[in-house]
């Protein structure tokens, strides 16, 4: 579906004519992210983080076939190979830098584009679906990212294996054999290391499928923008080529800047150099972390300290990491606010950045030792998170007077340039 | 002809058709052939999951053999059972005083030393070295390391301190150290699983 003024596709050349009555493949794509989708004439830099996250989802792809080709999936020798990958594989240092690296950008682009869709609230009718999509390739992502991670089979690999599978434990009576069956044996071994190859390459392709849905739900009402006032008329939009196409390369150019300077200069930066010490299940490292980008779930996970009635608090802390992302899929409903843009709500905007803070906070308790006042600090973020997402943002909702409206994208473009004069900008404009 | 005829009749009268009660065969076929294949794709994705459990190889390794002739009191050593730590260690007298001293009543999981060890072996405390809060092996079984202010094991992970009989007493673990079957095969031999 597009607006009614969408540019239509009509092939010139007769076998692109010929092509379109066959298959209407070329004419999809002029439709998804071509000239023929009309997208709000106001769009910012936030904007660029979709595109950016497919663009590091194809660099994983790529990246990551190739160190499939080098990489064998079995404890006696997976370590070694991924250091033969390293070491004697022509351009394989390149090849696994950018796959590591690449992951923490994928994690990087999303986490801002969740911020983008959190702040200007983009995941409110009628974009639930595209929220909700959203948020399951999170979750896969987080699925496919942790099963990566144990591939090169060093001692974060393995203990990170065992401290995740064992949050299945946890779940009463079922458990013990869940845990078991997830790793094909008592602790994880070559059975887990195998599985944990196959889907960790059959994953990407499930995320390429669900970003397709992803993007099909999104050009049903057609992209949000800064002001979360819907578009009225074709004065509101610019056709996606040229021009976001030309706005999303610039952002492409920043991304692959920043991503070769620390892909060159700074390889390791995000990762654990006990990675690099081959799996011991007799020796547990002294302080076991996940990679950056799980660490507030992390600190969700380990903030239950305390049994709770007769729930234990190892299955509370499991409960209320997996309950910190699930609460996500409730949000277009918790928040009732007819405002979208956090720009027109002066209340909710506050508390946004208290939320904000809050995540960084637990992020940094995360990747810090379980001790005080970590777990303190982590017990007040935690329910903090929770609170604002339960309390907070409903009552924010009922009760906070946001600021006028602009009455449409094109009025507020005009009056940010001051070229309104106090004329209302009309339906039949330009 | 005649068939044609006959489906109409049936396909009209909602309630009549084949019998009082309103059902047509048609609807029994459906929803037998819907129902078999439904036990047919059932049948099939038991062996797809299935595949994912403990393999006969793995299964095989489940069994392992202790000889406790070296270990002398207040020793413990590290081997593997299934492919996860075990901890054997003999308990010295003062050791054995310290964990019979403690008030059942106030432990997490209340368990005595004579139920987690064989009768009259009780200075052979054989445990998992699988911490029961997330699965990090404690330390405490090799020399020197740290046992924790209960001086039983310390699980540097997220800080659980086990006693003497390796029953949580500190920190996030809800459970004592397993205990796995074994059997005592001579006087200085176990046989674990």
């Amino acid at each position: 579906m597009s607006f009614p003024w969408a540019e239509q596709y009509t092939p010139k050349h007769p076998v692109m004519q010929w092509v379109d009555e066959k298959l209407p493949l070329p004419r999809l794509v002029y439709n998804a992210v071509g000239a023929g989708y009309p997208v709000p004439r106001n769009l910012n830099y936030f904007w660029n983080f979709g595109v950016l996250a497919g663009l590091a989802l194809m660099i994983q792809i790529v990246t990551g076939i190739i160190m499939a080709m080098h990489y064998g999936a079995n404890t006696a020798v997976a370590f070694a190979t991924v250091e033969q990958t390293m070491r004697d594989v022509n351009a394989g240092w390149l090849m696994r830098y950018a796959h590591a690296t690449g992951a923490s950008f994928f994690f990087i682009v999303v986490y801002l584009h969740i911020f983008r869709g959190l702040y200007f609230g983009s995941y409110k009718a009628p974009r639930e679906m595209v929220w909700l999509l959203g948020l399951v390739i999170f979750l896969l992502m987080m699925a496919t990212a942790f099963m990566g991670y144990v591939l090169p089979w060093g001692q974060m690999s393995y203990w990170g294996a065992k401290v995740i599978t064992g949050l299945f434990g946890a779940i009463p009576v079922v458990g013990e054999p869940i845990q078991t069956w997830l790793l094909g044996g008592f602790a994880p071994g070559n059975a887990s290391l195998n599985r944990f190859f196959s889907l960790h390459f059959l994953l990407p392709f499930v995320i390429a499928a669900v970003v397709i849905l992803h993007i099909w739900a999104l050009h049903i009402p057609g992209s949000s923008n800064p002001t979360g006032v819907e578009v009225k008329g074709p004065q509101d939009t610019v056709p996606f080529h040229p021009y976001y196409t030309a706005k999303d390369g610039f952002g492409a150019g920043v991304f692959l800047i920043l991503f070769a300077i620390l892909l060159f200069y700074a390889p390791n930066y995000l990762g654990h150099p006990d990675n690099y010490i081959e799996a011991n299940p007799l020796s547990t490292p002294a302080h076991i972390v996940p990679e950056w980008y799980f660490w507030p779930f992390y600190a969700i996970l380990r903030a239950f300290t305390v049994d709770f009635f007769f729930v234990p608090a190892k299955l509370l802390g499991v409960l209320a990491m997996f309950a910190s992302i699930l609460l996500l899929f409730f949000l277009p409903w918790l928040d009732t606010s007819a405002v979208r843009s956090g720009s027109y709500r002066p209340t909710f905007r506050k508390f946004f950045w208290i939320l904000i803070i809050d995540v960084l906070i637990l992020g940094y308790c995360g990747g810090a030792p379980a001790a005080e006042p970590y777990v303190m600090i982590s017990q007040v973020a935690a329910a903090y998170y929770f609170a604002h997402f339960l309390i907070i943002l409903p009552l924010i909702s009922r009760f906070e007077k946001p600021l006028p409206l602009p009455n449409s994208i094109t009025e507020a473009v005009l009056a940010k340039y001051g070229k309104t004069d106090g004329e209302p900008v009309a339906v039949p404009a330009e | 002809m005649a068939i044609v005829e006959h489906m109409e009749s049936e396909g009209a009268t909602v309630s009549g058709g084949s019998g009082s009660d309103g059902v047509r065969r048609r609807d029994f076929i459906n929803i037998a052939a819907v129902s078999f294949a439904g036990v047919g794709a059932v049948a099939v994705v038991v062996p797809l999951i299935d595949q994912m459990n403990p393999s006969a190889d793995v299964l095989a390794l489940a069994s392992t053999e202790v000889d406790l002739s070296s270990i002398q009191p207040g020793q413990a050593i590290k081997t593997t059972f299934r492919s996860q730590p075990l901890f054997v260690r003999h308990l010295t007298d003062k050791e054995i005083a310290e964990a019979d001293k403690v008030d059942i009543a106030s432990l997490r999981d209340p368990q005595t030393l004579e139920q987690r060890t064989v009768d009259g072996k009780k200075q052979w405390l054989i445990t998992m070295g699988v911490c029961t809060h997330l699965g990090c092996v404690p330390l405490g079984a090799g020399e020197g390391e740290n046992r924790g202010e209960f001086g039983g094991y310390f699980c540097p992970c997220h800080g659980s301190s086990y006693d003497t009989a390796a029953r949580i007493r500190k920190g996030p673990a809800p459970k004592n150290l397993e205990v796995p079957k074994y059997s005592f095969t001579s006087d200085t031999a176990i046989l674990v699983g």
